[in-house]
């Protein structure tokens, strides 16, 4: 179970971080979605993997699982999506406006 | 439990709210709620900074018991990172009502009221994972406002900005996630007692965990490698938003000195002398590299966003000594470069409406520059130079190296201003006397402000030094703040 989580995680960082270094928008958003995926698992995982147990101290149950970081990944799912959402709508904006989709910028862009 | 702690989070998020809900189109009333709420925010900022100097302070919200529920912190340095943003915040707001800037978007001062309360509770939280949360509150409106009046460069130029933000924003929660696992706490005050505790296996994790965060900081700090963002952004920003993003570096800074005093401290056998030995060839490498950058510009906003580059090496080499007086002079070199950077992008903003127009060889605005280029350039008789005085008297063990590199570092910058003047206001230009003067007296008043702040602190420099020395010890025999937040009810 620890090998299989471990490995998924890798694997969606070392998709996401390719995605990240290509030159057009769209395989970043989705190499930071990618990453976004992997870090979420990776928070859950944070707490220890104790399957089949309440978050809650309970007397009929053997144990306990760790119900803060369940609310870590909350919150990072929350923010993430939105950060998302926000890319995609510049992104878009700067593909309608400036013709093309490429995530550099020219030296000479600031005058 | 004093709720004036809370206060500048919760004022300015409020009146965004109120804002975006009854005033969209009404842009009188939108610019009077921002200003009512600028007010509030100095008020209590000085009353905050009265509060700080009697001893850190906790809220708890929700009465929930720390390290169980999130806190927020009041100290020296928290009330002084409060009082910087609010006067900041003023000169922008006169700034871009003064010039009109907000009539091009509705949105301006709802965005503008939410990236304070972001940059509010960034400086209060006393909670690492609360403090994720308000770096992204803040960096979604600076998102907002850094397109704020469109523009094709400006939107490619605010893409690189969010992607590169939200790739810090991954690394910091992994950087958390892997502290939690270790520690198992988020708290500050908390996560300082557990990781002076830490069993030895735990050190490597930790150690790895620590990078990361420093990274994360690294980015929002600008510090070489990780400044690519910056220029571009800055340039390509409108020019009150990159005076206000002035402040943004320095949360980096601040969570720095933040985390490299209270959690990571250096005499904590896991973490042992990490910072500094990351922290200050990354800090000589970005001074040189804003040096090479001012010189190497042609136009004007790129060139302050490199000297705004160079001072954050100036500031992260004082705050990787890692001694109080290096930590109090950085504080200093702090408060003046927020203050230089943003009166130099309100200058060049002023330019740019003036271009071609016989107004734009105006001699006031040129001695404006000049005054802004000599704080910058860290020249007597502004702030710069008595900053920079005092850090380079902290870095006296480090001599060679570093007051070489601050010193070339100065003449560069110096010599680039020079250069972008006389470019600027001596080039015999042919002016078309048909173009209109703008009417910017509001952005002049602005820009007289700043620099008026800047000579303030000149001359209140002992006062303020006094104090900012206090709060750099504090910092640095952290246990009056963790007293403070009560851990597990005790006191």
């Amino acid at each position: 179970m620890e090998a299989l989580i471990a490995a998924a995680i890798g694997l969606m960082t070392a998709g996401g971080i390719y995605l990240m270094l290509r030159r057009r928008t769209f395989p970043v958003i989705i190499g930071l979605s990618l990453l976004s995926y992997a870090v979420n698992l990776f928070l859950f995982v944070a707490g220890r993997l104790a399957p089949g147990l309440p978050p809650i101290i309970s007397k009929t149950a053997a144990g306990y699982t760790d119900p803060l970081p369940q609310a870590l990944v909350l919150t990072a799912i929350v923010i993430s999506f939105g950060m998302t959402a926000v890319l995609v709508l510049m992104a878009l904006g700067a593909y309608l406006t400036g013709g093309d989709a490429r995530i550099d910028l020219d030296d000479g862009g600031a005058e | 439990m004093n709720h004036l702690l809370i206060l500048p989070v919760l004022l300015p998020g409020l009146m965004a709210g109120l804002i975006v809900a009854f005033a969209r189109n009404r842009l009188h009333l939108q610019r009077v709620a921002a200003a009512l709420v600028v007010l509030a925010l100095l008020f209590m900022a000085g009353l905050l900074l009265v509060r700080a100097a009697a001893g850190p302070e906790a809220y708890f919200l929700g009465n929930w018991p720390a390290p169980f529920g999130i806190v927020l912190m009041l100290d020296r340095l928290s009330a002084l990172m409060l009082a910087l943003v609010a006067v900041l915040s003023g000169f922008v707001l006169i700034y871009v009502i003064g010039t009109g800037w907000d009539q091009r978007g509705k949105h301006f001062h709802a965005l503008f009221l939410f990236q304070l309360m972001g940059l509010n509770g960034a400086f209060l939280t006393g909670d690492a994972f609360n403090l994720f949360v308000f770096f992204e509150l803040l960096l979604i409106a600076s998102y907002g406002l850094m397109i704020h009046g469109g523009g094709a460069d400006r939107l490619r130029a605010g893409v690189q900005y969010v992607a590169f933000n939200l790739l810090g924003s991954t690394l910091f929660l992994f950087g958390l996630g892997l502290i939690y696992a270790v520690t198992g706490t988020l708290n500050m005050a908390d996560l300082a007692e557990r990781i002076a505790a830490l069993p030895a296996g735990d050190a490597g994790l930790l150690r790895v965990a620590a990078v990361m965060i420093l990274l994360v900081f690294a980015i929002k700090g600008a510090l070489v490698p990780l400044q690519f963002w910056l220029p571009g952004t800055y340039a390509n920003a409108p020019g009150p938003v990159a005076a206000l993003f002035a402040v943004m570096t320095k949360v980096g800074a601040y969570a720095v000195i933040r985390f490299s005093t209270l959690v990571f401290p250096p005499d904590s056998a896991a973490i042992g002398s990490l910072v500094t030995d990351l922290l200050t060839p990354a800090a000589l490498a970005t001074l040189a590299l804003g040096a090479v950058g001012v010189l190497g510009t042609h136009s004007l906003p790129r060139q302050v966003a490199f000297a705004a580059i160079g001072s954050m090496g100036l500031l992260f080499l004082a705050v990787a000594a890692g001694t109080p007086a290096a930590t109090a002079a950085a504080l200093y070199y702090l408060l003046h470069s927020t203050l230089a950077t943003a009166a130099l992008f309100l200058i060049a903003d002023l330019l740019a409406a003036r271009r071609g127009g016989a107004a734009a060889h105006s001699g006031l605005i040129a001695a404006l520059f000049m005054a802004g280029a000599v704080a910058m350039a860290g020249m007597p008789p502004l702030s710069g130079f008595v900053g920079k005085l005092l850090v380079m008297d902290a870095l006296r063990s480090q001599a060679v190296l570093a007051w070489s590199a601050i010193l070339l570092a100065s003449l560069a910058t110096m010599i680039g201003f020079a250069r972008m003047g006389s470019a600027l206001f001596w080039s015999p230009q042919e002016a078309d006397p048909a173009l209109p003067i703008p009417q910017d007296r509001g952005g002049i008043a602005a820009v007289l402000l700043c620099l008026a702040a800047l000579a303030a602190l000149t001359v209140f420099a002992g006062p303020v030094m006094a104090w900012l020395t206090v709060a750099a010890e504090n910092l640095h025999a952290p246990t009056a703040y963790i007293a403070a937040s009560a851990l597990r009810g005790g006191t």
